[in-house]
């Protein structure tokens, strides 16, 4: 189901072109991921599962998860919630692992403007979201030349589908949508030395901070005397019976559905989790005209702002404390759901159980901070469960174990995309200072205090604990270890 | 149940966004259902007469200085939470106006009968749309006015489009 009014957003589509599935005709927007056409064409089922056969659908709409992977013309496994449509593609359901077709595979022509090594650059910034783009910002202002290299085919990182006004004061770009700050971003490092590679995935990061790059299918190779990670996170998922079927997605899935595709994921949609995820996005399929049958939340209180919850509120929507589901229903795809009251020890309840009656079970149960290439380079890591999991040991300044490498963003640990954009910054400066010995050190640090101190305000309130307390022992942790200001 | 259980404010929480009655009667102010301690500020910003103001740094909570607001609206579409109306009950005839955020589509046209919804989103009655702000400085937070009995005037926050007749 396409969505045809939305009082935020205009959909800017591709043509409208033909492509098969399963041998069936359908159209779609040239442009626009399978995934997203499948499902606008009334498709949920991609593939069936490795050993049980059992109906998946995607779960995560940014290329992480792996639920999506179907064959397409001929070659199986193609990741179709990040593959771009294109007029002609032949379609198919995938069963178990596919199976590899027997031709030669060739590469697509290599590109002049990306040769096989890309030679050195000062500052290379993995991630182009609100963290990555605001340390290019801070780095190039003062004349590092940077690289911001990220996976998908636009920069912006979650803000592209972010259609909510963000909180802050006006020096954090309060009461500005999260699709517009992406735009501001953007616009700031026109005028700076700062180049932004999409499409092309960091596939690993070697000693000497060399970095393994892949783009249209060809490898190239990047060195650099610094490096930031802004690699976000990636979305939690929750354990029910039938949580597999087609039609649970997580948070992150449905809004790049709705925000970016323009495609409601279903009619009538449950979602799990009240923290500020869950009730934005719950406040977002509301507006893209979809129903929402409550909000489902584990703990006793509601985690996100109460601003946020009396939207949903008002418009209908309960809100089910110390609730949880119990198990989605259907076989080929959601069909309802089974929610109970839960005891403080997190048991049902007998006898209140309810059944809805929703063809959509959204899953904001958390994020978990993107690791891994901190970890392929050595750097320490801890698990600091208010961060959201394991995330590389950094000091006041994001500087990791690992000398010239920094973190920032909800890699470094879970937080707001506000925190995220002045930890891109405060690593952007560290990063520079490393650079640039001749900087005027008074200068540097007064940046850098402005950077801190609307950190320590972001996170002053009761809303900030968790990031306080993480932050706290990342410190004491640094201190040990050797990950310096 | 606390409004961290269920998303509801408590009367006792509602009642501090008020002004007293005698402020009411004269006209248009503004009313901030903002409890919590986050970090947010642009409603300070939005004033220009400077009656909204947030002690402390921006974790505060706002309050209205309702001598100085006289409705003028400008700081409902400027909060990110959507957590600010103007009431008018300086009306005749036993009639209020509120005015809200409505970030839905499609936007309703003046005249137009709507099903009034509380805090709650239960149904509280019916309302008459009055007046549709949406300019380009409201950057997609339309302003819609509507007219409801006086005496639910505290209590409107919503509304829903009456299906339109087949």
């Amino acid at each position: 189901m396409r969505i045809r009014q939305h009082p935020i957003l205009e959909f800017e589509k591709g043509p409208l072109i033909e492509f098969e599935h399963d041998g069936r005709k359908l159209t779609g927007h040239e442009g626009e991921s399978i995934a997203a056409a499948l499902h606008a064409a009334g498709v949920r089922v991609l593939r069936h599962s490795i050993r049980l056969d059992r109906p998946r659908g995607f779960f995560c709409a940014i290329g992480r998860c792996s639920s999506c992977l179907m064959t397409v013309d001929g070659v199986p496994n193609v990741m179709t919630c990040v593959t771009p449509l294109k007029a002609g593609m032949r379609i198919e359901t995938q069963t178990g692992k596919g199976i590899i077709p027997d031709v030669r595979f060739t590469h697509p022509p290599a590109d002049p403007d990306y040769p096989r090594d890309l030679g050195n650059v000062p500052l290379a910034i993995v991630g182009a979201g609100p963290a990555g783009l605001s340390a290019a910002i801070a780095a190039g202002r003062l004349g590092v030349e940077c690289v911001v290299i990220d996976e998908n085919a636009v920069p912006g990182g979650q803000l592209i589908k972010q259609t909510h006004m963000f909180f802050g004061s006006k020096e954090h770009h309060a009461r500005v949508r999260g699709i517009d700050i992406g735009e501001i971003l953007l616009k700031e490092i026109e005028d700076l030395p700062v180049s932004v590679i999409t499409g092309t995935t960091v596939l690993g990061l070697y000693a000497d901070r060399v970095l393994a790059l892949l783009r249209n299918d060809r490898f190239h190779r990047l060195t650099s005397d610094s490096i930031i990670l802004a690699t976000g996170a990636s979305e939690n998922m929750l354990a029910f019976p039938n949580s597999d079927l087609p039609g649970v997605y997580g948070a992150g899935a449905v809004q790049t559905l709705m925000n970016v595709d323009g495609v409601a994921p279903g009619k009538r949609v449950l979602m799990i989790g009240a923290g500020n995820i869950g009730l934005i996005v719950s406040y977002q399929l509301l507006q893209a005209g979809v129903e929402v049958a409550a909000v489902v939340e584990g703990l006793p209180e509601i985690g996100g702002y109460h601003v946020h919850a009396a939207k949903v509120v008002r418009a209908g929507v309960p809100i089910l404390t110390s609730h949880t589901i119990l198990r989605a229903l259907g076989t080929e795809h959601v069909e309802g759901a089974v929610i109970s009251q839960i005891d403080p020890q997190w048991c049902p309840i007998e006898g209140t159980e309810v059944e809805l009656d929703v063809d959509t079970i959204c899953l904001a149960v958390g994020l978990t901070p993107n690791c891994e290439l901190g970890s392929q380079l050595g750097c320490e890591e801890a698990f600091v469960a208010e961060l959201g999991g394991r995330v590389s040991i950094h000091g006041a300044g994001l500087a990791t174990t690992v000398e010239g490498v920094y973190i920032a963003g909800d890699a470094s640990g879970i937080e707001e995309a506000s925190t995220a954009m002045l930890e891109g910054r405060l690593a952007g400066l560290s990063a520079a200072g490393r650079l640039l010995p001749d900087l005027d050190r008074n200068e540097l640090a007064r940046l850098k205090k402005e950077a801190s101190e609307g950190l320590r305000t972001l996170r002053a309130g009761p809303f900030g604990e968790h990031a306080r307390a993480g932050k706290r022992k990342m410190l004491e942790l640094a201190g040990v270890r050797g990950g310096d200001s | 149940m606390s409004h961290r259980q269920d998303g509801i404010l408590e009367p006792r929480q509602i009642d501090a966004s008020v002004p007293a009655t005698e402020r009411l009667g004269r006209g248009p102010v503004a009313i901030i259902e903002c409890v919590e301690n986050i970090p947010c500020n642009p409603c300070v910003d939005a004033c220009q007469k400077g009656a909204i103001r947030i002690e402390g740094d921006m974790n505060g909570t706002p309050s209205v200085d309702f001598d100085i607001c006289d409705g003028c609206m400008l700081c409902v579409s400027a909060c990110p939470g959507l957590a600010i109306f103007v009431v008018n009950k300086g009306l005749p005839g036993g009639v209020a106006e509120v005015s809200l955020p409505y970030e839905y589509t499609p936007l309703p046209s003046v005249g137009d009968t709507v099903v009034t919804l509380s805090r709650e989103g239960a149904v509280l009655g019916e309302g008459t749309i009055q007046r549709v702000l949406s300019s380009k400085a409201l950057d997609r937070t339309p302003i819609v006015t509507l007219s409801v009995p006086a005496d639910h005037a505290m209590d409107v926050r919503h509304f829903l489009a009456k299906e339109p007749p087949a």
